[in-house]
């Protein structure tokens, strides 16, 4: 890790303002529009007592980090590819793989804070309490951000151009999205699904996450899925990744 | 030692060899040009001096060390400009010249830099806001910035004005003044011909010739050129028969001539033998360029 790299890409990830409104305020303004459907703040039977509100601030939580590790942080990183950035790092004495940690740091970093602000605008915008096992939480979100990192590093290393980053991004984007539970929360999804969703990286990680919310331990068996999924993404993607 | 040695140098890309056999040694202090037309195996070349691309066989050393197994020692002591690469749309020139200099043990100041090559007002500016000469610019300050021992420069005035060339080349002068020992890739023989103190011309892979300038000028065929307008026809098979002619031109009654000065004197007497006036009789030694052209044709051949 180079901090000067690191610093520079922070800064760098300031100037992008779609970037900045999609990772770290979209989630929580999909959150602030669904609260605001009187309906979802009412308590229901179907959601063991929760209101839909409830169920939606882990949804918004798990959104930030699968924008930003599977749309923003590909586009980044095949875009230095083909523009000889990592290339032209090559010569210096700094190795490319700083670049590459430095980005999976910003993005990463991104996702949490976005992570934080929708659970800070749950709890006082919406009155959602905040996650009641916080060590479990924690670790369940930390896992869920490092499976979205090493999901868009594979994502990166398969793309040849940013084109191609941008169509795969997008093909991964959506059912990542709808494992997550964006269209229907993994509560409400029938058993069978709830069930195969269960072995997906977003669909672990919002039964872990919910569970937490919850005060209950997220589960090994969801913090497992989501422990194999990263290790599998992180040795398919140095294996596939190409530096030009 | 020699700074940069490479001898037998091979790579191939799908079966076809790109370098095939190339061998040189770049001595401190010098300024070395590789010169040669297209695809000539240039840049490859020096990528693998740079430790970019891995070579098929033969032995790259720079400062005697391997460019592949000690990329990380070796990127300590050079300090490369590649032909084609670009930095982040969003990063300004001065944070580009400042994140360098991170990079490096003992970097140089990047201000005094940035002011000969004439980016002082840019720094403010993003890359891709860049023009191309600018961008230019900026590539060499960072191959510079890290003080290197060892500069490689791929085509390094393309896309820039002449004013900024010749700037550009005054400072690869001093650079050089102060013991760094300067490879060059380069197209524009003007270049070649003012820098190097000794240039290689590769074609095809190969070594076509490595000498001085004015060495590789005097062994072409046809090192002086004489052209001039008589002022009545002269007989073909006199003007062929001139000793040690090289080639004869007739374009709209203008002769040229190239051949050496023994071909001079023999115009000469030719000339007052038959009382034919020579009108703008010019006299000049060949270009690096007739030269350049000289041999990669005979290569081609």
């Amino acid at each position: 890790m180079n901090t000067a790299v690191l610093r520079t890409e922070v800064r760098l990830f300031r100037r992008e303002p779609g970037a900045l409104f999609w990772i770290l305020l979209f989630p929580t303004l999909l959150l602030v529009i669904l609260g605001s459907i009187p309906s979802f703040r009412n308590h229901d039977a179907d959601l063991g007592g929760l209101r839909t509100i409830d169920v939606y601030v882990p949804v918004a939580v798990l959104l930030g980090l699968i924008v930003g590790g599977l749309q923003s942080m590909p586009q980044t990183l095949t875009g230095y590819r083909e523009r000889g950035i990592l290339r032209r790092m090559s010569t210096t004495p700094v190795r490319p793989a700083a670049l590459l940690t430095a980005q999976m740091t910003v993005y990463g970093g991104a996702a949490l804070a976005s992570a934080l602000l929708a659970l800070l605008v749950g709890r006082f915008a919406f009155a959602v309490r905040l996650p009641e096992q916080l060590p479990g939480y924690l670790l369940a979100l930390v896992l869920a951000v490092l499976a979205a990192l090493a999901l868009g590093a594979v994502v990166s290393a398969l793309s040849r151009t940013t084109k191609i980053a941008g169509a795969i991004g997008s093909a991964v984007f959506f059912p990542a999205m709808f494992c997550a539970g964006v269209w229907a929360p993994v509560q409400t999804m029938p058993d069978v699904l709830a069930r195969i969703v269960g072995y997906t990286p977003f669909g672990a990680a919002a039964e872990a996450l919910n569970r937490a919310a919850a005060g209950d331990w997220p589960g090994w068996n969801h913090l497992g899925v989501l422990v194999a999924w990263t290790v599998l993404l992180t040795a398919a993607a140095s294996r596939w990744f190409r530096w030009e | 030692m020699s700074v940069i040695e490479v001898s037998e140098l091979r790579k191939s890309y799908g079966g076809r060899a790109v370098v095939d056999g190339v061998s040189f040694a770049v001595e401190e202090g010098e300024i070395f040009g590789i010169l040669g037309p297209n695809g000539a195996g240039k840049t490859t070349t020096v990528e693998c001096v740079e430790g970019l691309r891995v070579p098929d066989a033969g032995r790259v050393r720079v400062t005697g060390l391997d460019p592949v197994a000690d990329h990380a020692r070796v990127a300590r002591v050079l300090g490369a400009q590649l032909q084609e690469s670009e930095l982040q749309a969003k990063l300004t020139v001065r944070e580009a010249l400042e994140l360098y200099s991170t990079f490096y043990e003992r970097p140089l100041d990047w201000r005094p830099l940035a002011e000969r090559l004439g980016l002082a007002q840019r720094l403010t500016t993003r890359f891709g806001k860049l023009s191309g000469g600018q961008k230019q610019r900026l590539f060499i300050a960072l191959a510079l910035v890290g003080n290197p021992r060892v500069v490689v420069l791929d085509e390094l005035t393309t896309g820039l004005d002449p004013r900024a060339r010749r700037d550009t080349w005054e400072l690869i002068e001093d650079v050089r003044a102060n013991g760094v020992t300067v490879l060059l890739v380069t197209h524009f023989m003007e270049e070649a011909q003012r820098l190097c103190d000794r240039i290689a011309v590769i074609d095809k892979g190969r070594v076509a010739a490595l000498d001085t300038p004015a060495g590789l000028i005097q062994r072409t065929a046809g090192a002086t050129v004489i052209s001039f307008t008589p002022s009545a026809p002269l007989d073909a098979h006199e003007l062929n028969a001139l000793p040690a002619l090289a080639s004869i031109d007739d374009r709209d009654g203008r002769l040229t001539l190239s051949g050496t000065d023994e071909t001079v004197n023999a115009v000469i007497t030719l000339l007052a033998r038959r009382r034919v006036t020579a009108h703008q009789l010019r006299v000049v030694d060949a270009t690096l360029d007739d030269a350049f052209l000289d041999l990669t044709q005979e290569a081609t051949a």
